[in-house]
């Protein structure tokens, strides 16, 4: 177990990279600590892979150095790492039986058979692979095979980290849950510190303590699944985390309050103050579930056209209409919907600022 | 009659030699070309220029008609202007094909080895581009040994194309006719007599229609039951595997 430091990452797949555009990762630093479980979130090609590689050693970084307990692993290959990665697609030794799947990496570092033996076991019986051991890797389900190479990860007892790359792509939707509470109390018992790549977003915030969301090979957030809902830091955690996304609409700042197509919407002081320094093009963010809809004019209440109702069954998802913008609002079931004609407020507490697609305050 | 033409073909002591001949010869073929496939699909590179260098070069030897392949040998072989015939003649060594048992055995060899190893190692090398490339990081993360990845990931997944390669070079090279008969034409004596060649010899040079029928269905037989024994042996190997 280990603290993993990541410092002043950036990697770029061409030898010689000329521009930003060329690196696949930008500039990542951070930190990992010991026991911490991690959910890297982000969209196909945004650098989760690549990250992880780089954490695991399959990848030697263009720039930055990689730390183990404040240890320069930069340019250890991988199995001198004590890491562990379980991969998108079950990887197995198919003409071995399970038990000879989850000895081979003890036995490839030369452990001892009664030890090796035991910790196998051990493992096993963790992973509800007991039956399992005399039988062939190959003949076994996706879930079995899946919780296999996630077992020659644990089964080495002096792995720092388990590293997973998508690795419910290919399980069964029933059985995803099962694993995913079987990795929960994996993590719980033997307290590794699990770093776990998804693009999923239910996935990510079930999973894990802290989300890093990923963009375009950089972090654009850390937080608890709570913190990334509610004030998003960057206009892309708004539309990627929650469904459906958060709305934005273009304004300008007059006062305190954010002017939207000619409609004044107040803002909290601080807000708008931070706003007033910003130079870049402001927007204003909310996410569905806090825009108030009326069906009467209210005091303040932008007018909309209400152009389509989906009801989810337990609650509605309203698409308005506010001239040329659209705007989506979430409306628990037994809400009356207006229809043709609304009025939206947005609460001062929940409208949030952006500029340049980053927050504001 | 029928019965007696069979009788008569399985009491045929040259062709008993003949018979035992052949299992010499495709044995030793399988058990050269094969890990010599093998071995030079593992060597050749994985991308670049090269990829494609390698490719032609290896696919030459199997673009040549097979009568061809023959004449090539002889003339390679001749101990007076022949490159290696005269090369190693002048290195001391008494090197003729056409004298010598042995020699024609050598020469034969080297020259089937030549002409069919590259299919080997190419069936190898697509088997070996088809493992993904997790199979391998997960190798090195378990600290597994050159020799490990070979015996537990490269080989298991090589065992399709391993099969086939092995069923075409046991079939072609159990009926082989063309090469050794412009090369030695089944001399010297009858010592690179195979069974396809001394099928002709009885069906066309002696004009015995009957046991060459009744030959002919046997060889027929003996290659289809090897074949399927090669099969099911190979499918049991790694059973259960399904990727």
């Amino acid at each position: 177990m280990a603290k993993i430091e990541m410092q002043e990452i950036a990697h770029s797949y061409m030898a010689q990279p000329k521009g930003p555009d060329d690196y696949a990762l930008k500039r990542i630093h951070h930190d990992w600590d010991d026991g911490g479980a991690y959910a890297l979130l982000g969209p196909s090609g945004c650098g989760k892979t690549t990250m992880l590689n780089i954490i695991s050693g399959l990848l030697r970084p263009s720039e930055g150095r990689v730390l183990y307990d404040g240890r320069d692993v930069t340019d250890l290959p991988p199995e001198k790492r004590n890491i562990a990665q379980v991969f998108q697609f079950p990887v197995l030794y198919d003409t071995m039986s399970v038990f000879n799947n989850l000895a081979f990496p003890l036995r490839n570092r030369g452990v001892d058979e009664t030890e090796v033996s035991r910790r196998v076991r051990e493992v096993a019986d963790i992973l509800d692979l007991t039956p399992f051991l005399k039988k062939k890797a190959a003949g076994l389900t996706a879930d079995a095979k899946q919780k296999i190479s996630l077992g020659r990860g644990l089964v080495r007892s002096d792995v720092a980290a388990i590293l997973f790359d998508e690795p419910l792509t290919v399980i069964d939707p029933h059985l995803k849950w099962h694993l995913r509470r079987q990795l929960k109390q994996v993590h719980e018992q033997l307290k590794l510190t699990l770093i776990y790549v998804t693009h999923d977003q239910i996935e990510a915030l079930t999973f894990a303590d802290q989300v890093i969301v990923m963009y375009e090979g950089e972090i654009v957030q850390v937080g608890t699944p709570q913190e990334l809902f509610e004030t998003p830091k960057h206009k892309f955690v708004g539309y990627f985390i929650g469904s459906p996304g958060m709305n934005f609409l273009p304004c300008v700042l007059e006062g305190d309050a954010a002017r939207v197509n000619g409609h004044k919407i107040p803002l909290d002081g601080e807000t708008a103050a931070a706003g007033r320094s910003k130079t870049g093009k402001l927007e204003l963010g909310i996410r569905p579930m806090y825009l108030t809809v009326h069906a009467e004019p209210v005091e303040g209440g932008v007018p909309v056209t209400v152009k389509l109702v989906q009801d989810q069954g337990s609650f509605k998802i309203l698409t308005l209409g506010l001239e040329d913008h659209v705007l989506q609002a979430r409306l628990p079931e037994e809400h009356p919907v207006p229809s043709d004609n609304a009025w939206v407020t947005f609460p001062v507490d929940r409208a949030k600022l952006y500029a340049d697609e980053r927050l504001v305050g | 009659m029928g019965a007696e033409w069979f009788k008569e073909t399985l009491t045929d002591s040259r062709l008993h030699d003949a018979l035992w001949r052949q299992f010499l010869f495709s044995g030793l073929v399988l058990l050269i070309e094969m890990p010599l496939g093998v071995g030079i699909a593992l060597l050749m590179p994985r991308k670049g220029w090269g990829v494609s260098a390698s490719l032609v070069t290896l696919a030459l030897p199997l673009l040549i008609p097979w009568n061809v392949i023959g004449t090539i040998w002889i003339i390679f072989t001749r101990p007076d202007i022949g490159l290696f015939g005269a090369a190693i003649n002048n290195l001391g060594i008494a090197f003729d094909h056409t004298a010598s048992p042995l020699h024609a055995w050598i020469t034969l060899m080297f020259m089937e080895v030549w002409h069919w190893t590259p299919l080997v190692a190419l069936l190898a090398y697509a088997g070996l581009r088809a493992i993904p490339e997790a199979y391998y990081q997960a190798a090195r993360i378990d600290g597994a040994s050159a020799w490990a990845i070979f015996r537990y990931i490269q080989l298991p997944k090589m065992r399709g194309v391993l099969t086939i390669a092995l069923l075409l070079r046991f079939m072609d090279s159990f009926l082989i006719y063309a090469e050794p008969f412009v090369l030695t034409g089944g001399g010297p004596g009858n010592s690179t007599t195979f069974l396809s060649i001394y099928l002709v010899k009885i069906a066309v040079g002696q004009f015995d229609l009957g046991p060459a029928a009744a030959f002919s269905l046997i060889y027929f037989l003996i290659v289809l039951l090897f074949s399927y024994l090669f099969f099911q042996a190979l499918q049991n190997v790694g059973k259960g595997e399904d990727r």
